[in-house]
C-alpha cells in the first residue's frame, strides 16, 4: 500500500479497496519501523492521525468524495499545528505547541487529508542538507551516508522512502526543489503569493513559499489545488483565481517553447547531471516542444544578493524568539539582558546564528546601502531577466542542482560551498516565479533533478509539462532499495 | 548673553480605530491585562500583519487638514530592538516613505498673533505593550493590550521658540485630531504623548545648538514646565563652560526636573528596513477626494469664521474654536440669544470657570446652551442685570430651574424699571446718607465722580441688585445735582 501515489490512493479509497484507517495504520507502522534510519519525523501524531482517518472514512461513508479525503500526508515542522509541537528544527522552540493551525494545514485538513506528523528540517529552514536541525540530520534513503538536501529534507526523505505519499515543504532558496532533486521526487515552489504564509514560521518573508513534495506531478497538483488561493490573513497573498491544475495535466506539449539559459550549463555543473538534463530536453522535443538558448545574465549575482536579503529578513523575523513568551528560556536568568543573550545563544544553532549576524550586519547603519539596497537592486535585475525571458519562451529548463547528494558532514566546515548548491534555485525565489523539480535519472545510483521555471502563476503549465514527461519516463517510479 | 530656544516636537496620537493597526483585537483602554492581545499582538511565530484601512483613512484626513502632501505610495518599515513589551522584537513603523509629508499648522499665541509651524511628516506605526514593574515579586509583568494600537507620529519642524509656543502648538494639534475624530486626545490615558526636542543658541546664531530629547511628556502643563526646566539647564550648563550632549532625557513632574535616560552613544541602531510582510500602501486620488469631502470645518477655518462672522477677537475665536464641542456649544448659545459677543463672554467666563472648578467637559455642562442662551436674552431685554444674571446662572447650574425665566420668576429677580419705584427707593437711600449727600454737594467735580459710586452701591444694595443700573445712575445724578 505504501507504494501508492496520492492519485492511486484516491482511487483506492473511492473504490473502497481500503479505508483511510487501514492505510494510516499501515503507514504509521512503516514510520515506526523505518524512520529510525532516516530521522525524517520530529513528531509522529499517531492518535490524531487515526482520529482524522476515522473522520475521513465517516465522511466518505456519508457520501462525500474528494481527492484528498483520507489521504495521508505530513507537514514540514515550520507549519503551525494546533496543540502539536512546532519546532522549526530548533531548540529555541522547545515545547512550543502552536495555539493555531497554519492556513496550509487548515486547508489540507478541511480537504480531509490525514496528517501523520511533523517533518524534520534544517533549523529555521536555513540549510541545503538538513544537517542543521536540533533534532539531528536526516539521511537520504537512496544512500544513508548522504544528505537528502534541505531545508525540507525530512519531507523529501519521508516521501522518497514511501513513509507517506506526499508532504508539505517550504522553499526560500530551493528548499523544496533541491531536496526533491536529491531524493528523486517532484517538488513545486509556487509563485510568491500563491500559497498563504499564515502560520508558516518565517525565515525570509519576501522569499518563503510553501508547496508540495510528492512522487509525481499529478500528486503535486492534488496538493497545490488544496493549498493555493487567497488568504486575507496574509497581505502578500495574491487575490487571483486558482487554476484547475488537474484539468490541464493532459494537455499536449505541441508548440511549447523551452528556454535553456546558458548560465545554467556552465562551469560548476557536474557534467553527468548536464547530460541527464539534456536527455530530458530531447524527450520534451519529441513531445512537441521547441528549444532555444536564452540568457539570464544576472544569475551570477543571485547568491550574494540572496545571502544579504534572506539573512537580513531572518535577523528581524527571528527576534521574537527571545525567551520571554514561548519556547526555550535559559536557566536562572540574572537580568533581562542575560535572559536574552543566553536564551538565544543556547537556543539557536550555529547556522542560524551565522545568518542572524550576517543579516544584522547588512542592515546596520552605514552598511544598509552597500548591502541591503544593492541586493534589492540586483533582485530587480534578476526579475527583469525573467520577465524578458518569458517574452520569448514559455518555460525555462535547467538542472536543479549542480551536484549529486553529498556525504553527511562533507560541507559542514564550508558554509559558502553549501550556499553554492542553491545557485540554480535561488533566482526563482528572488524573482518570485514558480519552479518545479522532477526526476531526470540517476548518476552512480543517486537521483538527478531537472528544474522547470515558469512565468508568474503558471503552475498549471509546469505541472502539465512534468506530468507529460512522466507519462514517457519512469525515473519517478523508482524507489530506493530497502524502502 | 541672550539665548534663543529652539524646539521641535514629536507627538504620538493614538488613532481611535476600533481595532488595532495590524490585527483584529479591540483597542479599548483599561481592559484586564492581555485580554486584548491576539496571536498577532503576541508575536506568535507564523502570524502576519494585515493593515487596518481605517488607520490609513485617519492618517490621510490628518494630512489633508495640515495641507500636507499625501504620499501616493507609503511603506511600512521595521524598527528593530529588543524589549519585553515589544513582542516581535521590532516595531512596525514608517521610515523613508511616511504616509504624510510636509505640511503646516497655524497657531495663535497669547497676544493673538498667528505663527505658522512646519510639520515635517506624520507616519503610522504600532504602539508597544506595557511593562509592569509592581506587585510581581522581583519579576516584571507584561501587558500586551496596547501592543499594536495605531499611532500617528507627528513630527514638527524646529520652528517653535518657547515653551508657551510649544503648548500652543500641542493644543492646536490636540484640537485638530479631535475635530477630525481620529484621536480622543486623552493625555492622562496616553492617547496623546509628546517628545520635546530642545536646544538653545545665542540669539542671532544661525546654526542650531545640540539638542536633548525629553521623552513622553503627557500634559500641557508638564510640556511647559519640562521645556522651561530643560532650557534653563542647558543655558546654565553652557554659561558654566559646559557642553550640551545629545541624549534622551526624562521629565520627572514630582521633582520638576529632567534626567538623562540614555546618550547618543547608547542609542540603538534600529536597522530599519521595509517590512516584507506588508506591501506598499498605494493611495489613489479618488480616495483622497473622498477623504477631503468628509473633512469637517477645522479649527483654523472655524476661528476665521468666528472672527469674520461674529466680530470676535482672534484670542476669543481661538479659545472657542479649540474644541469642536465648545465651538458647537458657543454657536448654539448664539443661535438662541443672537448676541455673539455676550455669548462668547459667558461661555469663556462664567461657564468655563464653572466647568474648570468641577473638572467637567463641555458635554457634561450642567447648564445647557439653550438655558444659557435664554438667560442672555433676559439680559439683553433688561429683565435682569449682568450682576443678577450671575445669580441666575448659578441657580441654573444648581438645577434650581429648567430655564432662566423660571429662576427669575421663582426667585423674584426681575429687574425693577419702574421709575417711580426706583425714585422712592433712591429717596430713602439719600435720606439715610444725608451726611454724604452734604459732602457730595460741597465737593468739586473730580471728587464728586469718586463719591458717586458710593451712592450707586448703596442703591443697588437697597434694591437687592434688581434696580436697573442705567436708570439708577440717571435718576441718582438728577437727585444729587438737583
Amino acid at each position: 500500500m505504501h507504494q501508492l501515489t496520492l492519485a492511486e490512493i484516491a482511487r483506492g479509497l473511492a473504490d473502497k479497496r481500503f479505508s483511510s484507517v487501514e492505510l494510516t495504520t499501515a503507514l504509521l507502522a512503516r514510520i515506526a519501523q523505518l524512520d529510525p534510519q532516516l530521522n525524517s519525523f520530529i513528531t509522529v501524531t499517531e492518535e490524531q492521525a487515526l482520529a482524522q482517518a476515522r473522520a475521513a472514512d465517516a465522511r466518505r461513508a456519508a457520501g462525500e468524495d474528494g481527492a484528498l479525503l483520507g489521504a495521508p500526508i505530513a507537514h514540514k515542522d515550520l507549519f503551525c499545528t494546533k496543540d502539536v509541537l512546532t519546532s522549526c528544527g530548533s531548540k529555541i522552540l522547545t515545547g512550543f505547541k502552536a495555539p493555531y493551525d497554519a492556513t496550509v494545514v487548515e486547508k489540507l485538513a478541511t480537504a480531509g487529508s490525514v496528517s501523520l506528523g511533523k517533518l524534520n528540517m534544517d533549523e529555521f529552514a536555513m540549510g541545503s542538507a538538513n544537517e542543521s536541525s536540533h533534532y539531528g540530520p536526516v539521511k537520504n534513503p537512496w544512500d544513508l551516508t548522504r544528505v537528502p538536501g534541505g531545508s525540507s529534507g525530512g519531507s523529501a526523505a519521508a516521501v522518497a522512502a514511501r513513509l507517506i505519499p506526499a508532504a508539505t515543504g517550504t522553499d526560500t532558496g530551493g528548499s523544496i526543489r533541491q531536496p526533491a532533486a536529491l531524493t528523486n521526487l517532484t517538488g513545486l515552489k509556487p509563485t510568491y503569493g500563491r500559497v498563504s504564509r499564515w502560520g508558516m514560521i518565517a525565515y525570509a518573508s519576501s522569499l518563503d513559499q510553501g508547496g508540495p513534495l510528492a512522487r509525481t506531478a499529478e500528486d503535486c497538483a492534488l496538493i497545490l489545488q488544496a493549498i493555493a488561493g487567497f488568504d486575507a490573513k496574509d497581505s502578500t497573498c495574491v487575490d487571483q483565481p486558482v487554476d484547475d491544475y488537474l484539468a490541464t495535466l493532459g494537455q499536449p506539449l505541441n508548440g511549447l517553447r523551452i528556454g535553456l539559459p546558458k548560465e545554467y550549463f556552465g562551469a560548476g555543473l557536474d557534467a553527468r547531471i548536464g547530460e541527464k538534463v539534456m536527455a530530458v530536453v530531447e524527450e520534451l522535443k519529441k513531445l512537441g516542444a521547441t528549444v532555444k538558448q536564452i540568457s539570464l545574465p544576472n544569475m551570477q549575482h543571485a547568491i550574494p544578493a540572496y545571502y544579504v536579503i534572506a539573512p537580513a529578513e531572518a535577523s528581524s523575523n527571528l527576534s521574537r524568539f527571545d525567551g520571554v513568551r514561548f519556547g526555550y528560556r535559559c536557566e536562572n536568568p540574572q537580568n533581562l539582558e542575560d535572559l536574552y543573550k543566553r536564551s538565544r545563544a543556547e537556543g539557536f544553532g550555529a547556522e542560524v546564528k551565522r545568518r542572524i549576524m550576517v543579516g544584522t550586519y547588512a542592515l546596520s547603519a552605514g552598511y544598509y546601502d552597500a548591502y541591503y539596497l544593492k541586493a534589492q537592486k540586483i533582485r530587480r535585475l534578476i526579475k527583469n531577466d525573467f520577465v524578458r525571458a518569458f517574452e520569448e519562451v514559455d518555460l525555462i529548463l535547467g538542472p536543479t542542482t549542480p551536484n549529486l547528494a553529498w556525504k553527511l558532514g562533507e560541507k559542514n566546515d564550508d558554509p559558502v560551498a553549501a550556499y553554492l548548491e542553491d545557485i540554480y534555485t535561488i533566482t526563482a525565489n528572488l524573482a518570485g516565479v514558480p519552479g518545479l523539480s522532477m526526476p531526470a535519472g540517476f548518476v552512480d545510483g543517486l537521483p538527478v533533478g531537472v528544474q522547470l521555471l515558469g512565468n508568474y502563476f503558471q503552475e498549471a503549465r509546469l505541472l502539465n509539462v512534468a506530468h507529460q514527461y512522466q507519462q514517457v519516463s519512469d525515473w519517478h517510479t523508482q524507489a530506493p532499495s530497502g524502502f | 548673553m541672550q539665548w534663543e530656544t529652539v524646539i521641535g516636537l514629536e507627538i504620538h496620537a493614538q488613532l481611535s480605530t476600533r481595532s488595532k493597526i495590524f490585527s483584529g483585537s479591540a483597542t479599548t483602554f483599561g481592559a484586564e491585562p492581555n485580554t486584548q492581545a491576539s496571536l498577532v499582538d503576541l508575536g506568535m511565530p507564523g502570524t502576519l500583519p494585515v493593515l487596518n484601512a481605517e488607520a490609513v483613512r485617519m492618517a490621510c484626513k490628518f494630512g489633508l487638514a495640515i495641507d500636507a502632501e499625501i504620499a501616493p505610495s507609503n511603506v511600512f518599515a521595521r524598527k528593530n530592538y529588543f524589549y519585553p513589551d515589544l513582542p516581535k522584537g521590532y516595531q512596525t513603523s514608517q521610515m523613508d516613505h511616511p504616509i504624510v509629508g510636509k505640511g503646516f499648522l497655524d497657531i495663535t499665541l497669547e497676544d493673538g498673533t498667528q505663527k505658522r509651524i512646519g510639520i515635517t511628516r506624520a507616519h503610522l506605526e504600532e504602539d508597544a505593550g506595557k511593562s509592569l514593574h509592581e506587585d510581581f515579586h522581583g519579576m516584571s509583568g507584561i501587558d500586551l493590550n496596547r501592543a499594536g494600537t495605531p499611532l500617528l507620529e507627528i513630527v514638527s519642524e524646529p520652528d517653535i521658540r518657547s515653551a508657551k509656543e510649544a503648548v500652543a502648538y500641542v493644543k492646536a494639534i490636540h484640537a485638530l485630531v479631535r475635530y477630525l475624530g481620529i484621536c480622543d486626545g486623552n493625555m492622562a490615558e496616553g492617547s496623546l504623548r509628546c517628545d520635546c526636542n530642545v536646544s538653545v543658541r545665542p540669539k542671532g546664531q544661525a546654526e542650531f545648538g545640540t539638542r536633548a530629547e525629553i521623552k513622553n511628556v503627557n500634559s500641557f502643563r508638564f510640556i511647559e514646565k519640562a521645556i522651561n526646566h530643560e532650557v534653563q539647564r542647558q543655558i546654565e550648563l553652557i554659561e558654566d563652560g559646559g557642553k550640551v550632549v545629545q541624549e534622551t532625557r526624562l521629565y520627572d513632574p514630582n521633582k520638576d526636573q529632567t534626567r538623562s535616560m540614555r546618550s547618543k552613544e547608547e542609542a540603538n541602531d534600529y536597522r530599519y528596513f521595509p517590512c516584507p510582510d506588508l506591501l506598499p500602501v498605494v493611495i489613489e486620488q479618488s480616495f483622497l477626494d473622498e477623504m477631503r469631502a468628509s473633512l469637517p470645518e477645522l479649527p483654523v477655518q472655524k476661528r476665521e469664521r468666528f472672527e469674520a462672522q461674529f466680530g470676535l477677537s482672534a484670542y476669543d475665536a481661538t479659545v472657542l474654536a479649540a474644541s469642536r464641542e465648545l465651538a458647537d456649544y458657543f454657536e448654539a448659545v448664539n443661535t438662541v440669544c443672537g448676541d455673539a459677543k455676550l455669548a462668547a463672554n459667558w461661555v469663556m467666563g462664567e461657564l468655563s470657570s464653572l466647568l474648570n472648578k468641577d473638572n467637567l467637559d463641555i458635554e457634561q455642562s450642567p447648564v445647557s446652551a439653550e438655558q444659557l442662551g435664554g438667560m442672555i436674552l433676559r439680559i439683553k431685554d433688561n429683565t435682569i442685570s449682568g450682576k443678577i444674571a450671575k445669580m441666575v446662572f448659578e441657580a441654573l447650574a444648581a438645577g434650581e430651574g429648567a430655564s432662566a425665566d423660571e429662576v427669575i420668576e421663582k426667585k423674584g429677580l426681575k429687574q425693577v424699571t419702574d421709575s417711580g419705584a426706583i425714585e422712592s427707593m433712591l429717596d430713602e437711600v439719600l435720606a439715610a446718607n444725608a451726611e454724604q449727600v452734604e459732602q457730595y454737594r460741597a465737593s468739586d467735580e473730580a471728587k464728586r465722580g469718586k463719591m458717586f459710586g458710593f451712592f450707586v452701591g448703596q442703591a443697588m444694595k437697597a434694591s437687592k441688585g434688581k434696580a436697573n443700573p442705567g436708570q439708577v445712575n440717571e435718576l441718582l445724578k438728577k437727585k444729587l445735582e438737583g
